[in-house]
């Protein structure tokens, strides 16, 4: 339980821990005068009640008594806060951007994946984004959370203290495939950190339309489901999640509702792209609860998603 | 006759044997009587308690397993909400109030009936016609928000979250005019010689309650309404993408929400100033700090809602007075706890099942009390907030506390209301079951949120499975309980033995006249004389 990989781990902790002693003390205290006074003074044992209706000592001892104890607790409280709320202004920034259901990590040189990778030892500061609806971006072992706003960038920052790989849920409800919303953050060394840092601007929309033309269409296919969000709804596997799966859509025959009418239609080229571009125009029969939501897709990147979607057979 | 109130004894039939104008069920529903109002509330919301129990039941088995157990991710969704909604606004939320309230509000205060008595009727239609409407909403595919109904998710999902909200709008309406009619019936009714500081404990519970009821629900009405607003007609005041403001939601919704966690529980805190009392033979401990403090957190307890929303982005001057408010309440929550445990002190104790509750209650009470102050520090609630710490933490307070108040206050009621005794075995059996489950359940759960598990996940991953295991066998534990207990409970409304009309020498004024009470409760209206709790030395030696 009191394990943990950030500077914020033994504030959060240590406050949690005051609070917890000075509460089993009193609880102790509660639950053994009450039953202790219930066998002592059992009717059987004492038929002589002493009548009281109060103590002004006591009264007052047991006001001001806790009052100070909270106090206390509020104080410890607050300053971890306020280091939460302290950014180092050398803090490496990169942004988090919940949508339905998934995590996307954008860096600086504009590299984007679906896995957070940091320093350890330098101070980070995400970005909190949505897309869409509220999420929550939560990193147990570092002690942080902060809500995704849609309309609102904030912020949340961390240190780590220790390599390793550590779970990142979202833990403000958001719909069907909330608790699959589920992210890892890795803390390498700060060499290893700067070795993979220059690595990843080779796939930043910045280096041109990574590939070229000898690369075979379709092979960004797996990246770019991934980081645009789609695998969350799709399987790449027959399994039916939030939307239908890829596997082997292309060339089938769909149901679709198209105004309110059902109708069939094959799944060609152009029905993909439609799919994508207006996914409300022609709705699969069986997924309509769903909003499927617009992804910004450059024409490239359309085309190298529709071209991986037509290998999955 | 050791009454501390002059009350003739009456040989009038009694309210269960009265036949008015109408006959069979007519006589019921339609009736003005405050008694009867408070057997129909119970009736429905027990149906209702009932329900949602079984609904609690399939979410810890659907966790009994990782990946799919019994049911799909929309549907565990709409399971917990539901199950939120039921809690809340059909169960807890009437409560104590609208069931006890009722019924023993009138008596307690030497009164013939509440002020209003056909908008009390009215209220109890409200809650008939709410809950209807809810019901409506599951069958036409029930919101799958959570009983909070965040936006923008509220106003985007395509489940049936207009009609969810509407029937918490309607119930909103029937806690106001229960609010309103108690709040008038506390100043106007008193019988002669019932001073502020005469009125038993539970009559100040409800008092602070009512203000709550008519002050803060209004908001939440407004705010519900707004939902609604916004799905049909897309006015934009909190969806971000029409250019209006979700943080803004939060705050109205909870500007409510918090206080109605009050609105929840000082009726319950109430029935425990009943129970101590009576059953240790001695007059309560420090009345006016317990009466003070029932008024103090329903005051201070408006003022903190931003604890809810410490990581949502509100401001850091924001996040930093709320915590240092919802410290405060912490205090006369305390004084409480203190004097309740002071009265005991040589008692002459009595230990029957509502004394058992009432410890039981002071029990859950005080580890949701001290989880509420780890909630209540920013930086420890910046971990655990929305993870099963907080579910853990506010089940403590409202079912390890509210609800066994109130199933005390059964116990304890029992025989006035009824005129019959409960089993005693059975219930015994009930209570430890109840007990053992609660824990194992919920403390599990505070655990597992510690260490990071987020609520409404419909699935989980490894490192939480054991305690998984343990919170869902703990769950069977509790629920045999519950059903048990239930179960013994409506043999004994038909079945039990006879009850005295005191039979655990109470000293407020539905202890002075017969079980079951009669129609108008006292032929005369009685001189009040003494404090509430005042034992006699005679009843103390019998
Ligand atoms: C939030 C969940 C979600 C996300 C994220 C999502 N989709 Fe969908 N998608 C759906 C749903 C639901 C449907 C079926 C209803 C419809 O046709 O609109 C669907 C339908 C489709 C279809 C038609 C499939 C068929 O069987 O006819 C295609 C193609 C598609 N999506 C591609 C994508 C791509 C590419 C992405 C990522 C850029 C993506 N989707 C992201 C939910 C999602
Ligand atoms: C047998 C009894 C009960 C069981 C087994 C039970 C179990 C649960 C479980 C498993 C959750 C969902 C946790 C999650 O995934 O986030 C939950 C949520 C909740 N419960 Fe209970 N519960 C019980 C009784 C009660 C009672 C008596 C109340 C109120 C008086 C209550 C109020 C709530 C509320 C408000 C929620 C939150 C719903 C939401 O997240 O929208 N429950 N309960
Ligand atoms: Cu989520
Ligand atoms: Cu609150």
């Amino acid at each position: 339980m009191f394990s943990g990989s950030s500077t914020f781990v033994s504030e959060v902790d240590q406050a949690f821990l005051f609070i917890l002693i000075i509460s089993v003390i009193f609880f102790l205290g509660i639950t053994f005068a009450m039953i202790y006074f219930v066998v002592r003074y059992h009717h059987k044992k004492n038929q002589t009640v002493s009548q009281s209706s109060g103590n002004l000592t006591l009264e007052l001892l047991w006001t001001v008594i806790p009052t100070i104890l909270v106090l206390g607790m509020f104080y410890y409280g607050f300053i971890g806060y306020r280091h939460m709320k302290t950014i180092p202004p050398d803090a490496l920034e990169i942004q988090a951007l919940g949508r339905m259901w998934s995590w996307l990590y954008t860096y600086e040189n504009g590299y984007q994946t679906d896995t957070l990778t940091v320093p350890l030892g330098k101070p980070v500061k995400i970005r909190v984004e949505s897309a869409d609806v509220l999420h929550s971006f939560y990193i147990p072992a570092f002690r942080i959370k902060q809500d995704a706003v849609p309309g609102m960038k904030n912020y949340v920052w961390f240190e780590a203290t220790e390599t390793g790989i550590f779970d990142i849920f979202c833990a403000e409800y958001c719909g069907d495939r909330h608790s699959y919303m589920l992210s890892l953050v890795k803390v390498i060394p700060q060499e290893e950190y700067a070795t993979w840092y220059d690595g990843t601007a080779q796939f930043a929309p910045a280096a041109g339309p990574a590939g070229d033309a000898e690369r075979k269409p379709g092979s960004r296919g797996p990246m770019l489901v991934k980081i645009k969000g789609c695998v969350a709804c799709h399987s790449i596997d027959g399994a039916p999640l939030v939307g239908p799966t890829f596997k082997g859509v292309f060339g089938h025959q769909v149901t679709v509702i198209t105004d309110g009418q059902e109708r069939e239609i094959l799944a060609d080229e152009e029905y993909l792209r439609r799919s994508i571009l207006e996914p409300q125009a022609d709705r699969v029969k069986g997924f309509e609860n769903i909003p499927m939501p617009l992804q910004n897709l450059t024409e490239d990147e359309l085309a190298e998603i529709i071209a991986y979607i037509k290998e999955l057979q | 006759m050791a009454s501390h109130a002059i009350v003739e004894t009456t040989h009038e039939e009694n309210y269960l044997q009265y036949k008015g104008r109408h006959g069979g069920l007519w006589s019921w529903i339609f009736s003005t009587d405050h008694k009867r109002i408070g057997i129909l509330y119970m009736i429905g919301m027990f149906a209702f308690f009932v329900v949602a129990i079984t609904l609690g039941l399939l979410m810890r088995l659907e966790q009994l397993t990782m990946g799919p157990t019994i049911m799909q991710p929309s549907t565990y969704n709409k399971v917990f909400t539901l199950h939120g909604v039921i809690m809340i606004f059909l169960f807890i939320v009437p409560g104590i109030t609208a069931t006890f309230g009722n019924f023993f509000l009138p008596i307690q205060i030497g009164a013939k009936d509440v002020a209003f008595p056909r908008l009390n009727l009215f209220s109890w239609w409200l809650y008939v016609i709410g809950a209807v409407t809810a019901l409506v909403a599951v069958f036409t595919g029930m919101a799958d928000t959570g009983w909070t109904f965040y936006v923008p998710y509220s106003v985007r999902t395509g489940t049936n979250v207009t009609l969810a909200v509407l029937a918490a709008f309607i119930l909103g309406f029937s806690s106001i005019l229960t609010g309103l009619n108690f709040v008038t019936t506390v100043h106007r009714m008193r019988a002669p010689g019932m001073g502020w500081f005469r009125m038993p404990l539970f009559v100040w519970g409800l008092y602070a309650t009512a203000w709550i009821q008519v002050l803060a629900t209004p908001v939440v009405g407004i705010t519900l309404l707004l939902i609604i607003l916004e799905r049909t007609l897309g006015i934009g005041i909190f969806d971000p993408a029409l250019g209006g403001d979700p943080i803004l939601y939060q705050h109205l919704f909870w500007i409510y929400s918090h206080p109605a966690v009050y609105l929840m529980v000082l009726p319950g805190m109430g029935v425990v100033s009943e129970i101590i009392p009576t059953f240790a033979r001695r007059n309560i401990f420090g009345y006016k700090a317990i009466a003070y403090s029932s008024v103090g957190i329903a005051l201070v307890g408006t003022l903190v809602w931003g604890h809810h929303m410490y990581t949502s982005g509100q401001s850091y001057t924001a996040a930093v007075v709320f915590s240092f408010l919802t410290f405060l309440v912490a205090i006369p929550t305390a004084i409480k706890v203190f004097n309740w445990v002071a009265t005991l002190y040589k008692g002459s104790i009595r230990v029957e099942l509502p004394l058992l509750y009432a410890m039981a209650f002071i029990f859950h009470f005080s580890i949701g009390g001290f989880t509420g102050l780890m909630n209540a520090a920013i930086s420890v609630d910046v971990h655990i907030h929305d993870t099963y710490f907080v579910v853990g933490h506010f089940h403590y307070t409202m079912f390890g506390g509210t609800v066994f108040a109130m199933f005390g206050a059964l116990y304890y009621w029992l025989p006035k209301m009824f005129g019959r005794m409960y089993g005693q075995k059975i219930g015994i059996t009930a209570f430890v079951l109840q007990v053992i489950g609660f824990n194992m359940l919920y403390f599990t759960m505070m655990v597992m949120g510690y260490m990071g598990m987020p609520r409404r996940y419909y699935d989980h991953l490894p490192q939480f499975h054991d305690g998984h295991i343990i919170a869902t066998v703990g769950s069977w534990f509790l629920v045999a309980g519950l059903f048990l207990m239930i179960g013994n409970l409506v043999w004994s409304v038909f079945k039990g033995a006879k009850a005295e009309d005191n039979p655990w020498g109470g000293t407020t004024l539905e202890w002075q006249i017969p079980s079951p009470p009669p129609l108008e409760n006292f032929d005369k209206i009685p001189q009040v004389e003494r404090g509430p709790y005042e034992h006699t030395p005679v009843e103390v030696s019998k």
